[in-house]
């Protein structure tokens, strides 16, 4: 990999690579300087005042309580649920040979490739068709739908990992199908299971497009955001919460980064 | 004598390819016993047969006097040392070797001490708290046997133990395991490619080629008295001797296997050769000779006045040397 | 349990099937039942007095997609798509190529982060930076002043077109925040395909007489293709269904996702709602098809 002869970096690359990355980050930075502003109606650059005060009126404000528990709950049973299917799913795609493989592979993998409207749109209409009311429950069924192929990514590229071997030492050992599970599949597959649960509630939990869809008159946590996109009421409110956000979504992805750091790409290329 | 395991015209077959074709095998009990060929030949197929991880597409097979096909690999009392060892890489060495007893749900002090006692025998103390990524190969196929043998198998299977070894060790693992099997005396199988390895340790030796059993014999009778072509080739090198070059001599037109080190120099007599390459290795000196159009091969030992290229040379064997063979192939 | 463990041991099928029908069962009933109810409803028409859905197959939402106005958003669309996958690929390709062939150790993990972190950030905070920096107020004006290039600003918003009021109603706003939002997923195919070219081939190139342009040309470039084209399918099925972004920074000229949006909404007008969602089906379903043949699936 590495260029003969070159072990440095022409200059050119290297700003143009780095101008990149600060394009990348730059604008998140700004909400963290925004969130502290005094200025509450406008965006006014540079900030006249800085002050702490929008927290603690955040922190005061109801209606981004109940958005955010509603949207930590719809995360957490919708990962669950991915769990679940992504596992059973990539177990049986990377343990045996069978007619439709390839097939079902596309299958988990479609609610993330086609756009998010078209999957807000269908299951939407599916709703409307089939006289199912819109809850809490029809955005968890979308949001499980798209987090499944998260966990599968993760855990199969851990399945081929894991020798076939060891299913076949503890059997000769004396440990039948569920103890193998238990003893050993489980533990060797953990951390990765971990790591696609934590991706896929960061997915759910900042998805919106779909969400829009399958929501009544529930708020996650992004479709408040959304609201107070087009109708803002205290703008540095919203930068308060946008900063959280980052924060919170901060930390699952680097734990799972070093949870399948050896050699594993993490599912992150599709979203 | 029980038989530990019986096989009775056993065959495998995927789709068209036959991996075992009508085998019978007996393995005795207390044996060591070994199943050598090369690759694709169907030993493993055998020993995976056994172990319960495959199942054959016809015949019988029994394991002391009780039907194994249909019984899964965890109700068997045969325990299996896998070809990359196999260790868990989530648990530690003793937690390893327990494993077996964990699952029987034997209680924690008394599997502990039976996994220390099993690390003992196979000379490794005190690694218990390791994890297997931190031992060396032959550690990590010690802490395989010993994960095996606590579980006091009636019948321990190898699958290619030493293959992935170095030759230092592979000899001293050799002896190792011949070592262990008289203090045990259960039966052990085990399946290699390396035909050094099956004549050195074990009883008998099963021959096998594209899933059919050759040859069954004790390494002595396999060596002097191949069958075939094939067996003579495989297991040593050897001379095969056409039927008309073996009945110019004997009378009989068979083929003949004559192993190179029982061609001897002599001053004269015997059959006149020219000598087409010579290979000094130490102890021995490897000749190619042709006699007429047949070319053979000869170790003789290294003594003051070795041939050259070019040499017109005097070899003679013994006529017992000449083993008669049943097949041409 | 024991006999459960030996029935499953002795019939392998059996439990492949256990594990399979779950997932299957979900997605195949949910999903894609969900996309053929869809797909079904794109056939269907509205009543034009009534307003109410006519459930008779017909080709007469299809031609409805064909009237200026909306053939205006679906071209619209598709080549904002292009523009934005043009210029991802443009500004991905140094950050992977630094981060594939040059970035070792602590670095590439550092790398690797910095681009998962925005990856996985929240994608309505990140449409909200860019409100705050295309804002008239802020930061990206006051820099302007600060220059003194308000005058290039403006000459700039005048244009056609790309122009507008101010930054964040015109296309070019639209246009940034799109390249933003998707560039992450540009570069991570991009540079797991840059990491792939193996040195020997650069060597081998060097040995031939190449020079640094030449090889990069006639090795890098071609052997890094599959990565381009799977980091531009996303970048192009993401803008093609995206109706927040043009939304919230973007004039009131109408995007896909707009439309879909806004038919299926208060007018339920369903049929043409689908019907623009299966513009996007279609055109990322050829796209998917060409990629496969140029074969860019090897980097997903």
């Amino acid at each position: 990999m590495r260029s003969s002869g070159q072990h440095e970096a022409p200059l050119k690359l290297k700003l143009a690579a780095g101008a990149g990355l600060l394009f990348l980050h730059l604008p998140i930075l700004l909400i963290f300087v925004y969130a502290f502003t005094t200025e509450e109606r406008s965006y006014q650059w540079p900030p006249p005042g800085l002050t702490t005060k929008w927290l603690a009126v955040a922190w005061n404000r109801p209606d981004i309580w109940e958005a955010l528990a509603l949207s930590i709950k719809v995360a957490s049973v919708s990962t669950l649920i991915a769990l679940v299917l992504g596992t059973l799913c990539a177990a049986a795609v990377s343990r045996s040979q069978f007619f439709g493989r390839e097939t079902i592979s596309l299958l988990v993998i479609l609610p993330i490739a086609l756009p998010g409207i078209v999957t807000g749109i269908a299951l939407r209409s599916a709703f409307n068709l089939s006289d199912i009311p819109f809850s809490t429950w029809t955005i968890i069924l979308g949001h499980a739908t798209f987090c499944v192929v998260v966990v599968y990514n993760n855990a199969v590229a851990r399945f081929r990992r894991t020798s076939v071997s060891l299913i076949e030492a503890s059997m000769d050992l004396g440990a039948d199908g569920f103890q193998t599970l238990r003893y050993v599949i489980l533990p060797n597959i953990a951390t990765a299971l971990l790591a696609g649960g934590m991706l896929a509630f960061a997915l759910s939990f900042d998805e919106v497009i779909v969400t829009t869809f399958t929501a009544g008159q529930q708020q996650t946590l992004p479709i408040w955001m959304l609201e107070e996109l087009v109708r803002p009421r205290q703008r540095p409110v919203t930068n308060v919460v946008a900063m959280v956000v980052v924060l919170a979504t901060f930390l699952p992805i680097l734990g799972a980064f070093y949870l399948t750091r050896d050699g594993d790409q993490i599912a992150g290329s599709g979203k | 004598m029980t038989a530990a395991v019986l096989f009775s015209k056993v065959s495998r077959h995927y789709g068209l390819v036959k991996a075992l074709d009508e085998v019978d095998l007996e393995v005795l009990e207390g044996e060591f016993f070994a199943m050598l060929g090369p690759s694709g030949s169907g030993k493993t197929t055998c020993l995976r047969q056994i172990a319960g991880f495959d199942q054959p597409t016809a015949g019988h097979i029994e394991i002391f006097g009780e039907t194994a096909e249909g019984v899964p690999p965890f109700r068997r009392n045969v325990n299996t040392v896998f070809q990359d060892y196999a260790l868990f890489p989530h648990l530690n060495v003793l937690d390893n070797v327990a494993y077996g007893l964990m699952i029987r749900g034997i209680a924690k002090t008394e599997r502990y001490r039976s996994a220390e006692e099993a690390l003992d025998l196979v000379a490794l103390p005190g690694l218990g708290k390791r994890r297997a990524g931190e031992l060396s190969g032959g550690q990590r196929q010690r802490v395989a046997l010993a994960r095996a043998l606590v579980n006091k198998p009636r019948v321990l299977l190898l699958d290619e133990p030493l293959g992935a070894l170095d030759l230092k060790l592979r000899e001293q693992m050799q002896e190792e395991l011949k070592t262990l099997h008289r203090q045990l005396g259960i039966t052990f199988i085990f399946v290699t490619h390396d035909q050094n390895e099956a004549l050195s340790m074990a009883d008998r030796v099963a021959l096998f080629n594209e899933g059919r059993v050759v040859q069954v014999g004790t390494p002595q009778e396999i060596y002097r008295q191949p069958n075939s072509r094939f067996v003579a080739d495989f297991v040593g090198s050897s001379n095969v001797l056409p039927p008309d070059f073996v009945a110019s001599l004997v009378g009989s037109s068979r083929w003949a296997s004559l192993r190179p080190e029982s061609i001897r120099l002599t001053e004269s007599g015997g059959h006149e050769a020219s000598v087409v390459t010579s290979n000094f290795l130490g102890g021995s000196t490897r000749l190619a000779l042709d006699l007429g159009s047949l070319r053979l091969h000869a170790m003789v030992p290294s003594i003051s006045v070795v041939p050259v290229v070019g040499d017109k040379v005097h070899i003679d064997w013994n006529q017992g040397d000449m083993h008669l063979m049943e097949e041409g192939v | 349990m024991r006999r459960l463990a030996d029935t499953l041991w002795r019939h392998p099928r059996l439990l492949l099937l256990l594990m399979l029908a779950p997932p299957v069962l979900w997605l195949g009933v949910i999903y894609l039942g969900s996309l053929a109810a869809l797909l079904v409803q794109s056939f269907f028409s509205i009543d034009e007095f009534s307003g109410l859905i006519n459930y008779e197959f017909t080709l007469k939402t299809y031609r409805e997609l064909l009237i200026p106005a909306n053939l205006d958003i679906l071209v619209r669309t598709v080549s904002m798509a292009t523009a934005v996958t043009l210029a991802a690929i443009a500004v991905a390709f140094p950050i992977a190529f630094y981060a594939a062939r040059y970035a070792r150790g602590r670095w590439k993990a550092a790398f690797y982060i910095g681009v998962m972190l925005p990856l996985w950030s929240s994608y309505l905070v990140k449409i909200y930076a860019w409100k705050l920096v295309l804002a008239k107020e802020g930061i990206l004006n006051w820099l302007f002043a600060k220059l003194h290039l308000t005058w290039l600003l403006e000459a700039y918003l005048s244009l056609p077109l790309i122009g507008g009021n101010s930054l964040s109603v015109s296309y070019t706003g639209t246009f940034l925040v799109f390249l933003y939002v998707w560039l992450p997923f540009m570069i991570l195919p991009l540079q797991a395909a840059l990491e792939r070219v193996p040195v020997n081939l650069l060597e081998a190139s060097a040995d031939l007489g190449g020079s640094s342009r030449q090889t990069f040309r006639h090795v890098v470039l071609p052997l890094a293709l599959p990565g381009v084209i799977a980091g531009s399918i996303f970048t192009f099925s993401l803008t093609l269904g995206d109706y927040i972004i043009p939304q919230i920074i973007g004039s009131s000229r109408l995007f896909i996702g707009q439309a879909v949006y806004s038919h299926q909404g208060t007018a339920g007008n369903i049929p043409l709602a689908a019907a623009f969602a299966v513009v996007p089906i279609v055109i990322m379903g050829f796209y998917l098809w060409m990629a496969k043949r140029a074969g860019a699936f090897d980097a997903l």
